[in-house]
């Protein structure tokens, strides 16, 4: 008799957590949230059948075993806090091992109107507003990454700016992870709502010692009418670690939002954006910026939907992979019928540094009205051989040369951020990045 | 300074150079005319050493050592330096982080003490004023959205600032307008001095009224067919090339 061939499965087993239960003075409400998120993940994580899940593989990760979060006094290496310190003022909130640490942090003076808050303290405070954001936008019954954070979820922070506040220091969010003998988990929530007219420009650094650990952070940001909020974020943690993020983002009527990503670090990582615009004349600038070798596995899915006309998207992806690393770009953007006078553009390139890396490019733009400007494109390639001659003709070495070429492509991203001290700071993080490559560079 | 005997180069298969012999003293400027396709691009490829132009015969000496043996970066180091007729822009990179980087690598390899941030800015700020190029030109992304003679200013500022001996300049004066040929033409000719020589490649006679060679050359299929001081130039320009190669009616 002939064996029937099996379908693979759409998910994968994950153990995790499922013996979880309500934490102490936890609000009924976020209990029911939890309890919901665990259903879901009850029939496991998405495997590669599910196809937004095509091209990262959770099945290595979903066999490791990771501990919840312990209650010990949280403390940061100083080598860390040094590392993350920007050259300008800033409201600092720091969080180690996935807890908050007000001693390290340094929220300093702000206008009425803005508050920053950590989750318990927002909370306890304003526990009606909390919950009403708690999960509005990162959809916990439709994405895995949000499910799990919701699920497993022990603190975070919330930032609320009302109508016409303006922060004028960013506000920066620090996530460090100690090294420790047990791989631990870590799920973040950020919540952000910006009100009307208000602006925020918003910092996250993820840094770690080496080691094995998981990182899941989600943010929640609401973009109110007129609105700017600017994100910028530096991954750029271990090589032992899984970092799966979800930023999920909506906009009104004239808001704008713009993101910087720069993803260094992580064995494996997934960077999700989930944004909505639900009004007309807003703004989406979206850049990302990854640098990864050895066998590190880059993913960054993207997914925008024009619910409303005459608003735009900007889109712009660049990875340089080296070693036998795999850079994964999938972006989905939706323009939804009646969206008319969408202006949305999306480009995604790669830079390969060696035969033994992989890049996986998946733009899809379904669109669904008909006056619309859209444009995707995707290239890979390796470096430009007139540009290297042109610099080893004025006296650089190869190595150099290749390196000025590798920094100057990951620079076009950085760039975009619009602070010189923030921008610094990035660049700084870019080339340590680099030269941790650089045997394979040169 | 530099000597090239019986050159042979081929680029795609195709032999460009056939047999190319040229000897420049220091303190001497050359220049090579010729028509489109006669080798002049080819001969400033192989003395910088870019991949694809394939010697299959002769010699090339700098100063006695055997030029083509080395990288590119170490013929830069020695002392080579082109002026390319269509520099490449380069994304991402600051021009000024580039200028810095290849000065500092120079200067290095010849044992000199390398520039720190601020005497790099002095000495940079010195040699752009005098090509009237602005700071926030060499802020920008190496030659990207520069003009035509924003590029070819950039060419002659990184040779101020490298200090070649033996500098090729192709077609240098290519799209520049009177003025910027003049600037162009006055950076080239500070940098004349007994201890240095210069190849200049050219289409036309404009830029020889600027920067004055000892010797004219004319290149064709390969190879220099006819050689003579500065009347040379200007009677090719009279007569066009068919009008001075050699048999050609007086």
């Amino acid at each position: 008799m002939a064996a029937l061939a099996r379908k693979p499965a759409t998910t994968i087993p994950f153990g995790y957590g499922a013996e979880a239960v309500a934490r102490p003075n936890e609000p009924a409400w976020l209990t029911s949230k939890r309890a919901a998120a665990r259903a879901v993940l009850a029939a496991g994580l998405p495997s590669p059948r599910v196809e937004s899940w095509k091209y990262t593989n959770l099945q290595a990760f979903a066999t490791q075993a990771f501990a919840m979060l312990s209650d010990g006094p949280a403390d940061a290496p100083l080598a860390l806090l040094k590392q993350t310190t920007i050259d300008r003022p800033s409201h600092r909130v720091v969080f180690v091992d996935g807890r908050f640490a007000p001693a390290l942090s340094n929220v300093g003076a702000v206008p009425s109107g803005v508050t920053i808050r950590s989750l318990d303290d927002a909370i306890s405070s304003d526990e009606f507003v909390v919950a009403r954001r708690f999960g509005a936008l990162a959809d916990a019954s439709s994405n895995a990454i949000a499910a799990l954070n919701a699920a497993h979820g022990s603190g975070g922070v919330v930032i609320a700016l009302a109508r016409g506040a303006s922060l004028t220091e960013p506000v920066h969010l620090v996530f460090i992870a100690t090294a420790s003998d047990r791989a631990m988990a870590f799920h973040p929530r950020v919540l952000i709502e910006a009100g009307e007219g208000s602006a925020l420009t918003l910092i996250e650094s993820h840094v770690s010692e080496a080691g094995a650990y998981w990182s899941n952070p989600v943010a929640e940001i609401a973009v109110a009418r007129d609105a700017t909020v600017r994100h910028w974020t530096l991954q750029d943690q271990a090589r032992d670690a899984t970092h799966l993020a979800l930023n999920a983002v909506s906009l009104a009527q004239g808001a704008r939002y713009e993101s910087v990503l720069l993803a260094i670090g992580a064995g494996l990582a997934r960077h999700e954006f989930d944004v909505a615009i639900e009004g007309e004349h807003a703004e989406v600038s979206l850049d990302g910026g990854y640098l990864i070798g050895g066998t590190q596995h880059s993913d960054h899915t993207t997914r925008i939907v024009h619910k409303v006309g005459h608003a735009s998207t900007r889109e712009v992806y660049k990875g340089v992979l080296d070693g036998r690393a795999r850079g994964v770009f999938q972006g989905t953007i939706v323009v939804e019928p009646g969206a008319d006078k969408t202006d949305a553009h999306q480009l995604s390139r790669t830079l390969m540094l060696s035969v033994g890396a992989e890049a996986d490019a998946k733009p899809e733009l379904m669109i669904y009205a008909d006056d619309v400007k859209c444009s995707h494109g995707a290239s890979s390639g390796a470096l430009d051989p007139a540009q290297l001659f042109y610099l080893r003709s004025r006296g650089i070495g190869e190595a150099a040369a290749r390196a000025l070429l590798v920094e100057g492509f990951i620079a076009e991203t950085i760039e975009r951020i619009a602070d010189e001290k923030v921008r610094a700071y990035f660049t700084r993080a870019a080339g340590d990045g680099l030269r941790a490559h650089g045997g394979a560079l040169s | 300074m530099l000597e090239i005997r019986n050159l042979h180069a081929k680029v795609d298969g195709r032999e460009i150079l056939q047999g190319l012999d040229l000897v420049i003293n220091a303190g001497e400027m050359h220049a090579i005319m010729g028509p489109n396709g006669s080798g002049k691009s080819t001969l400033s490829y192989v003395l910088a050493g870019r991949d694809g132009y394939e010697v299959t015969a002769g010699s090339v000496l700098f100063e006695g050592h055997d030029l083509l043996a080395l990288k590119p970066e170490e013929r830069a180091r020695a002392g080579i330096f082109l002026a390319f007729q269509y520099p490449v822009e380069v994304p991402g990179v600051p021009s000024a982080t580039f200028l810095k980087t290849a000065v500092n690598a120079v200067r290095k390899a010849r044992g000199e003490k390398e520039y720190d941030a601020f005497e790099f800015l002095k000495l940079m700020k010195a040699k752009r004023d005098a090509l009237g190029m602005s700071e926030d030109m060499l802020k920008r992304p190496l030659n990207v959205g520069f003009s035509g003679g924003e590029k070819k200013r950039n060419e002659v500022l990184q040779m101020a600032l490298l200090e070649p001996r033996f500098m090729v300049l192709d077609e240098t004066d290519s799209g520049l307008d009177v003025d910027a040929l003049r600037v162009v033409a006055a950076g080239i000719n500070a940098l004349r001095r007994a201890d240095r020589a210069m190849l200049v490649i050219t289409h036309y006679q404009r830029l020889l009224d600027h920067v004055r060679p000892d010797v004219v050359h004319i290149l064709s299929k390969g190879r220099i067919v006819r050689s003579g001081g500065p009347e040379l130039a200007l009677e090719l320009e009279a007569k066009g090339f068919a009008g001075v190669m050699p048999g050609a009616a007086a």
